[in-house]
């Protein structure tokens, strides 16, 4: 990662570009991880809606969205993608948290 | 320019200033001595007199908070506050500065708890001189309304985006009526001009981010970038007294000096109390003693250079300082102005004095003078003395 030259920062800190979470990297302060089983996964979407960072990959170079899996750069493992995920595949989840062992 | 001579106490004047700048928003809570200044703005805005939308909130913790918010979205912003709600404000206070948010903020200084205590001193404002914000002190209701006027100037000039506070003595100056000149409010905006955001949380052609995550890799840079807004505060001020002098005939700066050209003693002091002091400082000229008065207005940013050449060369000076810095060494000003003068071969001595608004009388004054005349002939006085208080 480059840093700005502190005279090329803006006043009071301010950030003009927006989307730039995508570029701090914040993947390292998870104890829990979200597991992607893609069999149960019924493209919903609602994982990439609620993400509060930027952590659902999605290919969006075809007809429809399709969900990829999780950039652990960004996923701070807050569990919130899983518990919205829908056991929609016979009650089963395509997300489920489990403990990251590192 | 013709202006009006009018009777107000310091939180009308103070009231009328703001209210002059025609400001978008103002979020404040009520705490003595403030409480008037703030009231009196909300008759100016219940009477249809002003078009501020008043935010009233729990806290002043909230009210900075509001201010801050506001200020970002790009309105002209100004709270107020004393003593303890300052203290509540603590927080906020620091994050206006670090966004560069020129939200005005009158401070009616007030002592802080313990014991409580609704009187005069400078604790408060003391207490947040490391915080970012521009520091200006008034002597006296006329003093208080300029300030209120300049510091809109003074914070929204491009080059500095920086809060101010305009500080007035807690019932000494707030809640006593006083002769001063009003500006008109046509020729009071005038000088104040119209508000220029430079960037709006509601511009939503132009989105930013605003106070986010600063952690190891770039909080020290924006500090560092916050540091530097500091050297070019002292110009504008300088500028603005003195377009604020061709309008109104009252030339204002760094400090005012009084009788300090030929003095070989010099008191420093701040706020309410130089008016006690000039009156004392008058009577000793009199007998031909020469001391005088360095009376600082401009208290953050600290005028280093000003303060080491006017005090050079004078053969004793004292720094009087209405609140104390428990285990420092002296009060606040006293620490700057010794500071300032490293390397100079002058006597310096402080005082501590008036806390929790104990009066500031004329035999203090003449202690003060005497203890002068003795150091300034190489007599020994306490580095650090208390003044006004029972021993």
């Amino acid at each position: 990662m480059s840093f700005i030259k502190t005279n090329d920062l803006n006043e009071g800190g301010i950030i003009k570009e927006a989307g730039n979470a995508h570029d701090y990297q914040t993947g390292d302060w998870r104890t829990f991880v979200p597991e992607f089983i893609e069999a149960n996964c019924i493209q919903c979407m609602f994982c990439w809606i609620y993400c509060p960072d930027t952590a659902i990959d999605i290919d969006t170079s075809g007809p429809k969205p399709l969900m990829k899996g999780i950039i652990l750069e960004h996923c701070k493992g807050c569990g919130i993608c899983a518990h919205e995920c829908p056991p929609a595949k016979k009650g089963k989840s395509a997300l489920v948290m489990v403990r990251e062992e590192k | 320019m013709e202006q009006k001579l009018v009777a107000l106490s310091g939180n009308e004047a103070v009231a009328y200033a703001f209210k002059q700048a025609r400001p978008h928003v103002a979020s404040a809570f009520p705490i003595t001595p403030q409480t008037e200044m703030m009231h009196k703005y909300a008759e100016f805005v219940a009477n249809g007199e002003s078009t501020t939308e008043m935010i009233l909130v729990e806290s002043e913790h909230s009210a900075m908070s509001a201010a801050v918010g506001s200020a970002a979205a790009g309105a002209r912003t100004f709270t107020a506050t004393s003593s303890a709600g300052f203290a509540l404000m603590w927080e906020v206070v620091y994050i206006a500065a670090s966004l560069r948010l020129p939200i005005c903020m009158a401070l009616v200084n007030r002592a802080l708890s313990g014991n409580i205590n609704i009187h005069c001193d400078h604790s408060d404002s003391m207490g947040g001189r490391d915080a970012g914000w521009i520091h200006l002190f008034s002597e006296n209701a006329q003093e208080s309304y300029d300030n209120a006027i300049m510091a809109w100037r003074i914070a929204e000039h491009m080059d500095v985006r920086l809060p101010v506070m305009v500080n007035y003595d807690g019932f000494i100056i707030s809640h006593t009526a006083d002769a001063l000149y009003m500006l008109p409010d046509e020729a009071a905006y005038e000088f104040i001009g119209k508000y220029q955001p430079k960037y709006s949380l509601l511009d939503v052609e132009n989105p930013i981010t605003v106070g986010p995550l600063d952690l190891t890799d770039y909080y020290f840079e924006h500090k560092s970038s916050q540091l530097a807004a500091y050297d070019k505060v002292p110009g504008v001020i300088q500028a603005v007294s003195e377009e604020f002098a061709a309008l109104t005939g009252r030339q204002y700066g760094f400090a005012e000096e009084y009788k300090l050209d030929d003095a070989d003693m010099v008191m420093v002091m701040l706020g309410s109390s130089a008016g006690t002091a000039k009156d004392v400082i008058d009577e000793y000229r009199e007998k031909g003693v020469k001391v005088g008065l360095l009376k600082l207005r401009t208290f953050r940013p600290f005028p280093v250079n000003y303060i080491a050449e006017k005090l050079a060369g004078r053969k004793a000076v004292c720094v009087l300082d209405r609140s104390a810095s428990f285990g420092g060494q002296g009060g606040p000003v006293f620490m700057e102005i010794r500071s300032a003068m490293y390397g100079q071969q002058v006597p310096i001595h402080g005082y501590i004095y008036g806390l929790g608004g104990r009066d500031f009388d004329l035999q203090q004054v003449g202690t003060v003078i005497e203890n002068l005349q003795k150091a300034a002939a190489g007599g020994a006085v306490k580095d650090i003395n208390l003044l006004g208080n029972r021993s």
